[in-house]
C-alpha cells in the first residue's frame, strides 16, 4: 500500500510526466492559452490515460506469453486510436454531459505522447497491475496539474504583462515551463519511482 | 543564371520551407517532447534526428504511394499503422547496432509515433502530393527538426558535462551546470532559441484573443 502511494505521489510531483520527462509538450502548449479548455484537456487526458493503461496491460502479458514483444508499440498504439474512437461514440451517445466537457479533446488525445508513454514505461518498469493503475493515474493528474497551472500563468501574462515581441507566445512559454520544471524537481527526495 | 532559376521550383521552396520557413520545431512548435527530452547529448541527438527522418521519409513515401486508396474516415488510424511500422525497424535497428543510444533514449524512441511533426506530414502534405515531393518534404523537416535538435543538444551538453559527442572541451576545473542536463535546460535553451530565430527572421507570432 505505502509503494503504491509512493508510486501515485511521485508521478505527480518529483517524476511529473510533463514537466520532467517533457511529455505530451504540443497538447500542453496548443491548450494552455486559457484555464477552461486546459482543464477539459486535462480531465480528458486522466480518463483516457488510466482507461488504456488498465487495457494495455493484459494485453502486454498476452504478448510476453506469445513471445510477440517486438509489435508491442504497434498493438499498443491500435488500442489506444481504438479506445479514443471508443469513448467519443460512447460519451456522445449515453453521457452528454461529459462529452460537453471534454468531448471535443478526445480526438487529439491519440497523438498526445503522454498515453503511449505510461503504456511505454510500465513495460520498461516492470510493474504490476496495481502498480500500473497507479503510476498511470497518478501521471495523468501530474499533467492535468501542470496544464492548469501552466494556463493560469500564461493567463496572467497575457493580460498583465508586457513581453518583447518575438518572446510572445510559444518562447515565453518554454521559460514558464522551465521555471515551473525547476519547482517540481525541488520535490525529488520525496518519494521515488 | 541557374542560381535564379533555382529559387523558383518547387523543389527549393519545399526544402526552405522544412528548414527554415516552416521549421517544424522553431517556428511551427511541433515534436517538442522527444526534442528536448533526448538533446542533453549530442550523440543521442544525432540518432534520434537520424531516427526520425527516417520515419518521416518513409511514411510520408508510404502514405502519399496509396494516397488514392486511403478512405477519408480511418486515415488517422491508416497513418498510425504505417509510421508505428516504420518506428519498430527503428527501434530494432539501434538495439541492434547502437545498443548503448538505444538505452539512453529507452522509451523515447516508440514514442517517435506520436511526434506531430511524422503525422503533421503525412496529414498535411504527403496525402495530397505525388510520392517525390512527399519524400523531399519528409527530407526536409527531418533535416529542419535534426538541426535545432543538434544545436540545442550542443548548448545543453557543452553546459553540463564539459564535452562535445562525449569528448572533453571545457576544461575540468569549469563547474558544469546540472540543471542543464535535465528537463528546465531543455525548456530554458529552446525558450531562448525560439526568439533569437523569430527576431531574426522577424516572424511574429499574432497577439491571441
Amino acid at each position: 500500500m505505502g509503494n503504491l502511494l509512493e508510486i501515485f505521489t511521485a508521478s505527480i510531483l518529483n517524476h511529473n510526466i510533463a514537466l520532467t520527462y517533457i511529455l505530451g509538450m504540443c497538447p500542453l502548449i496548443a491548450i494552455s492559452t486559457n484555464i477552461k479548455n486546459a482543464r477539459g484537456m486535462g480531465l480528458a487526458v486522466i480518463f483516457v490515460v488510466t482507461l488504456t493503461a488498465i487495457i494495455n496491460y493484459p494485453i502486454y502479458l498476452l504478448l510476453q506469453a506469445t513471445d510477440a514483444t517486438e509489435i508491442s508499440l504497434l498493438i499498443f498504439i491500435i488500442t489506444i486510436a481504438a479506445t479514443v474512437q471508443f469513448l467519443e461514440t460512447f460519451l456522445e451517445k449515453f453521457i452528454p454531459s461529459l462529452y460537453n466537457a471534454f468531448g471535443i479533446y478526445l480526438p487529439l488525445i491519440t497523438v498526445n505522447c503522454v498515453v503511449l508513454a505510461v503504456s511505454l514505461f510500465f513495460v520498461n518498469r516492470d510493474y504490476n497491475f496495481v502498480e500500473t493503475v497507479s503510476f498511470s493515474f497518478g501521471s495523468a493528474v501530474g499533467w492535468f496539474v501542470a496544464i492548469v497551472l501552466l494556463a493560469a500563468i500564461r493567463e496572467k501574462i497575457e493580460r498583465q504583462s508586457n513581453i518583447p515581441k518575438g518572446l510572445a507566445g510559444k518562447a515565453i512559454t518554454f521559460i514558464i515551463l522551465g521555471i515551473l520544471s525547476l519547482a517540481f524537481i525541488g520535490f525529488t527526495g520525496l518519494a521515488s519511482i | 543564371m541557374k542560381l535564379i532559376r533555382l529559387t523558383y521550383t518547387k523543389w527549393y521552396n519545399i526544402l526552405r520551407n522544412g528548414l527554415s520557413q516552416e521549421n517544424p520545431i522553431a517556428i511551427a512548435v511541433l515534436g517538442i517532447c522527444s526534442a528536448l527530452a533526448v538533446s542533453n547529448k549530442v550523440e543521442n541527438a544525432l540518432a534520434m534526428g537520424f531516427g526520425v527522418t527516417f520515419v518521416i521519409m518513409a511514411s510520408s513515401l508510404t502514405v502519399s504511394a496509396i494516397r488514392r486508396f486511403i478512405p477519408q474516415r480511418v486515415r488517422m488510424i491508416t497513418y498510425m499503422v504505417i509510421i508505428s511500422t516504420f518506428v519498430i525497424l527503428v527501434q530494432q535497428f539501434l538495439q541492434a547496432y547502437f545498443p548503448s543510444i538505444a538505452a539512453a533514449l529507452g522509451a523515447y524512441v516508440g514514442l517517435i509515433i506520436t511526434n506531430c511533426i511524422v503525422m503533421g506530414r503525412s496529414e498535411a502534405f504527403a496525402v495530397k502530393n505525388p510520392v517525390k515531393y512527399s519524400l523531399l518534404d519528409g527530407f526536409a523537416n527531418g533535416l529542419g527538426y535534426t538541426y535545432v535538435l543538434v544545436v540545442v543538444a550542443v548548448i545543453r551538453e557543452l553546459l553540463a558535462f564539459g564535452t562535445l559527442l562525449n569528448i572533453q572541451v571545457l576544461p575540468t576545473s569549469f563547474e558544469t551546470w546540472t540543471s542543464m542536463a535535465m528537463a528546465p535546460g531543455g525548456f530554458f535553451i529552446l525558450g531562448i532559441l525560439i526568439w533569437i530565430i523569430r527576431e531574426l527572421t522577424h516572424n511574429y507570432e499574432m497577439q491571441e484573443g
